[in-house]
């Protein structure tokens, strides 16, 4: 099973080891961490995935709020969330290959960022399903180099995770 | 307001929060801060290895419920107190730990004597800072030591750079503002209607009894509560002492060496209310058989230990003296009945016992005679045989009475952390179960607690062997006795004592072991007492690692051919240090 939480932490260095070394230590086991600073400059929010099923979830969540630095831990249900990575990609590309993948980017919404002769460089947004798909038809033209920022998530409507 | 050097700032600290002692050792890095040391009048310990001072802090700290405080100098005296500092982690024990640190310029630049510590001590601390600015060290001091006290207690470690101790400050008191520390106390009143209603219904009831009893100071409501619905009480090895043991409700200690009587209540048990423990695999045995039949309540001030081993049926989220108190007001008063007959019955059928002997000193007995001679005395431990006989044959009555380490099992803690102890409380006797493996361990402190005058006796349980990875081995690995015969190795600790200007005495028969322990408690000065004990003695019972409490096994304590076979091996290297008499 695989479950999201927002952690929205101190922001300040040494709090992403601290979290890391929590999960390390414990064995618990993370799909995708992503960290940025918040509206407020004094909290970062995190978006981790885990594996796991209720239980490593409950002792994640729980063993996450014993960390000093730590402010909120909360669980993003899948369906009532709106989930989002970013990936670039560096794709092998040229005379004949080019109009095939442009038109794979234009499919899926994505954006060439960069043309060289040899080679494009395709910026892609979305769930992981989608990344994980556009990937996988880019592969036949030879991916070169591949980034992906990890997930971050945000609670559709009203609710709001803050410090 | 009045402004300082960061060094007379740390002091000040201390001072505000009522510190009075702290034990350490200083070095290159610390010079500033040990010459504020000099110019205050702050009681400093000189210890003669960190790891002592760690264990010092612990020990004064168990024994008198405040934050034990010791210090340390970067690098190699930062990484001797990590042993003590996880020991302290893994009992909840609230200290806090300085150690000095390179000057911030040149951290991370590999300087001489420069160990990261803060990143070291991480998953051992439950908090930890490196200071970068004089202005910050009141308010880190404040937090370190009001999260070391609060909530589930623990070790919090302060990085002290150089010149963070060198640089002028106008020293304030800064309140504690801590937006993600919440430490749980006030246990949910829905939570204790369910955990009475359920312990009114249980006709099986076992009461659990872990550390947390101890450090919310809860004896008394264990008693209050145990005697009016009359179930049996049982407590873990850090529990030891928050139930009166010499109480016809108390089944002793559980799990792995506890009571047959103790195990075989939990198995039988329809309703475990676990107070502050925390189901650690040497209480619990194969934990898919634990208890089967109960439903377990489960107290505790850290919500992240509800749930972690075992399945909880009601969880009640609070300090155990918080949760125990509204708990009393709820359940009605509870008559004896057929439970306790039975458990009767068992203490009756499998009480703790050894075979006495009358030309071998059983180290047992010698248990028996410290708390004849010294009831009230506060005993400590190192780990190993010497701790389960400490821990099953004193009558332990005042859980700050037993300093042992549990969690992290370190041998070589029970005598600084005795030192420790005695510096908190001097008025009381304090005497550290020893091994002739674990003493050696920090037996330099002998040094620490001769020139400083603590008056701390140490008893040596002396069997020539790491006795219970011995007997591990004995039972488990066809006596392939790999590495754990002592033998002639170990030093004569009679002369060793002296050697430091401490006293040493020696018992070689059961019948000198008496006049040792007087003479030692007569003194007042240091004494190592050497009691040469049977080689051979198990400690008993015993649940088997990976096997159900049930399936507890009396040992043979001392198997015949057993004990000539290791008396062999010994007797060489025996009557090289202690002459022909020695047996």
């Amino acid at each position: 099973m695989k479950h999201t939480i927002a952690v929205i932490v101190e922001n300040k260095s040494g709090v992403l080891t601290r979290i890391a070394g929590l999960f390390s230590r414990r064995s618990f086991n993370i799909d995708s961490l992503s960290v940025g600073a918040t509206d407020n400059p004094d909290y970062a929010r995190m978006t981790i995935t885990v594996q796991g099923d209720r239980d490593v979830l409950e002792q994640v969540i729980k063993q996450l709020s014993k960390l000093i630095n730590v402010i909120r831990v909360s669980e993003l249900d899948a369906s009532e969330s709106v989930v989002r990575e970013l990936a670039v990609i560096k794709v092998s590309a040229d005379k004949e290959s080019r109009s095939e993948i442009m038109q794979i980017v234009n499919i899926f919404r994505a954006k060439i960022i960069d043309v060289s002769h040899r080679s494009m460089i395709i910026e892609v947004t979305g769930d992981e399903n989608k990344i994980d798909a556009m990937i996988q038809l880019l592969r036949q033209f030879g991916i070169k180099e591949l980034a992906r920022t990890g997930m971050v998530s945000m609670v559709r409507g009203a609710r709001v995770i803050k410090a | 307001m009045s402004k300082m050097t960061g060094a007379q700032a740390v002091l000040e600290c201390l001072k505000r929060e009522g510190v009075d002692v702290v034990f350490g050792l200083p070095g290159g890095v610390l010079l500033p801060l040990y010459d504020a040391i000099y110019q205050s009048d702050i009681h400093h310990i000189l210890v003669r290895h960190e790891q002592g001072a760690a264990h010092m802090a612990d020990g004064y700290a168990r024994a008198t419920g405040k934050v034990g405080v010791c210090i340390a100098t970067s690098g190699p005296g930062a990484t001797n107190l990590v042993t003590g500092i996880a020991n302290a982690y893994m009992d909840s024990v609230p200290m806090v730990a300085i150690t000095g640190q390179v000057n911030t310029w040149l951290i991370g630049k590999d300087a001489f004597q420069e160990a990261d510590i803060t990143g070291i001590t991480l998953p051992i601390t439950k908090h930890n800072y490196l200071l970068r600015s004089a202005k910050d060290i009141a308010r880190v001091f404040r937090e370190a030591f009001f999260i070391a006290r609060t909530g589930r207690p623990g070790p919090v470690l302060i990085d002290l750079p150089r010149d963070v101790t060198v640089d002028e400050v106008m020293f304030t008191w800064p309140e504690v503002n801590l937006p993600g520390y919440h430490p749980s106390f006030k246990a949910h009143e829905m939570q204790i209607k369910k955990a009475a209603k359920a312990l009114m219904e249980a006709s099986r009831p076992v009461i659990y009894v872990g550390g947390g009893v101890r450090y919310a100071g809860a004896s008394k409501e264990l008693y209050a509560l145990a005697t009016k619905i009359n179930a049996p009480v049982t407590t873990t090895l850090m529990g030891i002492g928050c139930f009166p043991e010499d109480n016809p409700l108390s089944l002793g200690m559980l799990g792995m060496h506890g009571t047959k009587y103790a195990n075989y209540a939990i198995q039988e048990s329809d309703l475990i209310l676990a107070v502050g423990a925390r189901f650690d695999d040497r209480v619990t045995g194969k934990i898919a058989s634990f208890a089967p039949h109960a439903r377990i309540v489960h107290i505790d001030v850290d919500p992240a230990e509800v749930g972690k081993n075992v399945r909880v049926d009601i969880p009640v989220v609070g300090d155990a003296k918080n949760a125990l108190e509204a708990l009393i007001k709820e359940v009605g008063a509870k008559a004896r009945g057929e439970w306790n007959e039975k458990i009767e019955g068992w203490k009756k059928d499998y009480p703790l016992r050894y075979i006495p002997d009358m030309n071998i000193i059983k180290p047992q007995f010698v248990i028996e005679k410290l708390c004849e001679l010294a009831p009230d005395a506060i005993i400590t431990t190192e780990v190993g045989q010497n701790q389960m006989w400490a821990a099953q044959f004193f009558v332990h009555k005042d859980p700050s009475k037993f300093i042992s380490s549990g969690g992290l099992g370190t041998m070589g803690y029970g005598f600084p952390a005795a030192i420790g102890a005695k510096m908190g409380r001097p008025e009381c006797d304090v005497i550290d179960v020893a091994g002739d493996g674990s003493f050696l361990m920090n037996s330099q402190e002998l040094a620490t607690a001769v020139v400083n005058d603590i008056p701390v006796k140490v008893a040596v349980l002396n069997n020539g062997c790491l006795g219970m990875v011995r007997q591990w081995q004995e039972l488990f690995f066809e006596k392939r006795y790999s590495a754990t015969i002592l033998g002639r190795t170990s030093p004569d600790f009679v002369k060793l004592a002296e050697a430091y200007g401490a006293v040493g005495l020696r018992a070689t028969k059961p019948s000198e072991v008496e006049s040792v322990i007087r003479a030692a408690l007569a003194t007042d000065r240091p004494v190592v007492m050497d009691f040469i004990v049977s080689p051979a003695e198990k400690v008993s019972p015993m649940v088997p690692a990976g096997a159900t409490l049930s399936e507890i096994l009396e040992l043979e304590w001392c198997d015949e051919a057993q004990a000539c076979h290791l008396e062999k091996i010994y007797a060489q290297g025996r009557q090289e240090i202690y002459g022909q008499e020695g047996f």
